[in-house]
């Protein structure tokens, strides 16, 4: 294990490292033939992938689909202004390799699914998961168990992080074990509607990345068994109690998930989930005429009232977000014909499959939201 | 018996935006249905059709799990801490 040898340069590079004697020239070693796979390149993935080259980790791979967005750029600090539209597999490799041209930096640019999962975990020491929904996490998690691999976890969303150690042959739980089903679609909102505080998943980035440096050096108490939660507002960090659960269907004593599964229907998300058809669509270009035509539609917005602020589209009639709409249906008119919008179309789209249960028939929901009436129609209105 | 409850960011909208709730309660189950009657949105979130807890909400009382207690009848001392601690899945992509 410690036979492999360090050069003197990289003595140089990891000399504070070195002079700490619960790292020193044999946790060097280890990191340097440690690998870690990095599920995301994003807000974690980027302080995760920046500390773990620098510390030494000899082999990291990078598994992401996506490309970088100028709106990434808030938090995602591997990323920068000049490689805004390239993968963020790529750009980050070339990040960490500038900072530490010793480690070696794999990409994966597929999105991570049940057909290849357990192929792209198997090479590596630890898996760390630094992704942005429920079925990507159900089944990291599941693989990783499979696999009898240590899975370090943070969520965030707002002002609040959470981080743990998975690690059943550890004695510790999984992510089931923590929460045995997901929450169906549309009831938590996701960071692209909820926002996130840019330097949130610095901070549980970091302490994933720290998570990750202790199991492979085995130096100090992981968080197995324990859910570290921050509150950034409030400035506080809590620790709760994790039991591993004995009846898990992962990892319990009688498992009955042994292969992965289908987790988009597991966490309820089907292609066809929405009943609205090409009937009930209306596109920006199309709403913008009839705007200026005598059948002009009532145009009701269901955001929020601080996204008002940020952008509108002119001539709304009324603001009513759409978590509040059910108790506010007796201020609309099932007589008038009606567009509704939010941001992307997608809660607007809620709200009209709500809407029609309620008895609305006339309505049509905005294609594309706000942010293709920007582009269509209006590049006047700033698109966030 | 006054307890303390914290709710978490993703709640807050279906609580008046408050952060925590003192309530009187004996035990984890009148304190959650106290805290549905001040804030009836917050019910559906926490729990479901059939009135149980919702699987992906969890609540803890001090730094420990009420599955591991006595659930709903876990007994609250005055001046305890109960955190309601909700599934999150971003990471920010």
């Amino acid at each position: 294990m410690s036979n492999i040898a360090l050069s003197n340069e990289e003595i140089r590079r990891y000399s504070r490292h070195l002079i700490m004697p619960e790292v020193g020239m044999a946790g060097q070693r280890r990191l340097k033939q440690g690998s870690v796979l990095l599920i995301g390149s994003g807000g974690l993935g980027s302080p995760l992938a920046l500390y773990l080259a620098a510390a030494g980790v000899g082999h990291i791979g990078l598994v992401d689909f996506d490309v970088v967005d100028e709106s990434n750029l808030q938090r995602q600090i591997v990323h920068g202004t000049a490689t805004v539209g390239k993968p963020k597999t790529a750009s980050a490799q070339a990040r960490m390799h500038d900072l530490n041209p010793f480690v070696e930096v794999t990409t994966y640019e597929t999105q991570i699914t049940s057909a290849n999962a357990l192929e792209l975990l198997q090479p590596y020491d630890v898996i760390i998961d630094g992704t942005d929904n429920f079925p990507t996490r159900y089944l990291t998690n599941d693989a990783s168990v499979l696999l009898g691999k240590p899975n370090v976890y943070g969520s965030i969303f707002r002002f609040e992080g959470q981080a743990t150690v998975f690690s059943p042959k550890d004695g510790g739980p999984c992510y089931r074990c923590l929460y045995p089903e997901p929450p169906p679609p549309g009831l938590v909102p996701s960071c692209a509607e909820g926002g996130v505080l840019g330097v949130l998943p610095g901070v549980i980035g970091t302490i994933q990345a720290t998570e990750a440096i202790k199991l492979i050096t085995g130096i100090g108490e992981t968080l197995v068994g324990r859910l570290m939660l921050y509150d950034a507002l409030a400035m506080r960090f809590r620790e709760l109690k994790l039991r591993r659960n004995p009846a898990c269907p992962v990892c319990g004593d009688h498992p009955t998930v042994t292969t992965l599964i289908d987790y988009d229907q597991f966490c309820g998300i089907f292609p066809e989930s929405s009943t609205l058809g090409s009937q009930d669509a209306i596109t920006p270009v199309e709403l913008a005429a009839l705007l200026q035509s005598d059948e002009r539609p009532y145009l009701l917005d269901v955001r929020n009232p601080y996204e008002v602020e940020i952008a509108t589209i002119p001539g709304t009639d009324k603001l009513i977000p759409v978590d509040q709409l059910q108790e506010r249906l007796n201020e609309l008119d099932t007589a008038l014909e009606m567009v509704v919008y939010c941001r992307s179309g997608v809660r607007s789209g809620r709200a009209v499959e709500l809407l029609k249960s309620a008895g609305f028939r006339k309505l049509k929901n905005l294609t594309g939201g706000i942010l293709r009436w920007s582009s269509d129609v209006d590049a006047s209105v700033p698109r966030y | 018996m006054a307890v303390t409850i914290t709710i978490p960011t993703a709640l807050r909208q279906y609580a008046a935006g408050k952060a925590t709730v003192v309530l009187e309660a004996d035990n984890v189950g009148a304190l959650l249905r106290g805290l549905v009657e001040q804030h009836p949105t917050l019910g559906k979130h926490l729990f479901g059709e059939d009135g149980r807890l919702r699987s992906f909400v969890n609540v803890y009382v001090g730094d420990e799990d009420i599955r591991y207690l006595a659930g709903e009848a876990t007994p609250l001392q005055a001046g305890e801490t109960v955190s309601i601690i909700p599934a999150i899945a971003g990471g920010t992509r």
